[in-house]
């Protein structure tokens, strides 16, 4: 059910996240200490290539990491095989994707 | 000897495959039991058609498992005072294994993940040749040592809630015994080893709780030979993205 590729890709992603975790944490904790409002915060998001990189790494690396998570629970714990088990996995990994990159593209670029 | 005044209360599981019942004995409490004299005793003076498993006694062939008050335990080697509760024991046949009789579990699925695991002998050279000689001093050495005893119970695999989640998972008995081999100098399936515990039922599904060790009666460690298979399939696969 988890075979050495995804075991390699959920320790691999963990590894990238780890960091991107706490520099989230952190942007988050700033900008609420500061008091920054959304049209401020937009205003530093909107074409930063930084920002865009930072988020998209961390929503590719979330949609890999979860779905391979939650594909052992369902298997352990749902009982979920085979067919069922992979359409699950890639519906987690592609609707999480999605759902991420469109909130990146809206803070960034859009 | 004079029997103990208060008696045993010993639940066993009755039955053939997947249906049965408990049924309860009283057996006479005795000094220095074990589970299994409990067990014997009942066979021969309670029920002769119970059915249960055993060779040694003395905890070298690892035929006379069983779940006692819900734990794997080698009951030759189980004595009663230290696991009964309130005078009650619960026996039952391991866990994660299909039933034949009573407390007879069935290996076959047991034995059967070693060889997929490919957990067996591997020959470098024939009688002609010369012996390859063992280094006990290289670490390669010492980690085969540290898992060598295993004496095949089953226990490991019983406690496994991995396995129990997963039964296709090939377990922490034969992944033991796959990296024994894979750190042993007499050993040539390397490859054929690492690429068996790569595979959906292999090595990568351990979560790494640790009733193996824990429950382990040899106290040998399955769960760092486990972890031991994850890192050099790991290293292994990078290298192999290297060089291609
Ligand atoms: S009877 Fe041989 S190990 Fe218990």
């Amino acid at each position: 059910m988890l075979d050495l590729k995804l075991y390699m890709a959920q320790r691999l992603t963990a590894l990238i996240m780890a960091p991107l975790v706490i520099g989230h944490i952190a942007v988050m904790i700033y900008a609420i200490q500061g008091g920054l409002s959304a049209a401020e915060i937009l205003g530093r998001t909107q074409g930063s290539v930084f920002w865009f990189a930072f988020y998209g790494l961390f929503v590719l690396a979330v949609s890999v990491h979860a779905a391979i998570g939650l594909r052992v629970i369902a298997h352990e714990w749902g009982g979920l095989k085979g067919p069922a088990l992979s359409a699950l996995t890639w519906a987690v990994g592609l609707g999480l994707l999605i759902m991420g990159a469109r909130a990146v593209w809206a803070v960034t670029w859009a | 000897m004079v029997a103990e005044a208060q008696n045993l209360k010993v639940s066993v599981w009755r039955g053939t495959g997947e249906t049965g019942e408990f049924e309860t004995f009283d057996v006479p409490s005795r000094e220095s039991q074990t589970v299994l004299d409990v067990v014997s005793w009942i066979q021969q003076q309670a029920d002769p058609t119970l059915t249960y498993r055993f060779a040694c006694r003395v905890g070298m062939c690892g035929s006379c498992a069983m779940m006692v008050n819900g734990i794997p335990r080698w009951t030759c080697r189980t004595h009663v005072k230290k696991v009964s509760e309130n005078n009650t024991l619960r026996i039952e046949p391991l866990r994660n294994m299909p039933v034949i009789k009573d407390l007879v579990a069935d290996m076959d699925p047991f034995f059967d993940k070693w060889v997929s695991a490919e957990a067996l002998h591997h020959p470098t050279s024939t009688r002609n040749d010369a012996i390859t000689p063992v280094d006990a001093t290289t670490p390669e050495r010492q980690a085969a040592d540290a898992g060598i005893e295993c004496i095949n119970c089953g226990i490991c695999y019983a406690a496994c809630d991995t396995v129990a989640g997963n039964p296709d998972y090939l377990g922490p008995a034969a992944l033991q015994r796959a990296w024994t081999l894979l750190n042993d100098a007499k050993d040539g399936g390397r490859i054929a080893i690492l690429d068996a515990v790569s595979g959906s039922g292999g090595c990568h599904n351990c979560h790494s709780m640790g009733s193996c060790t824990r429950y382990c009666p040899n106290e040998l460690d399955p769960m760092s030979a486990i972890a031991g298979l994850k890192r050099e399939t790991f290293r292994h696969a990078l290298r192999r993205k290297r060089d291609a």
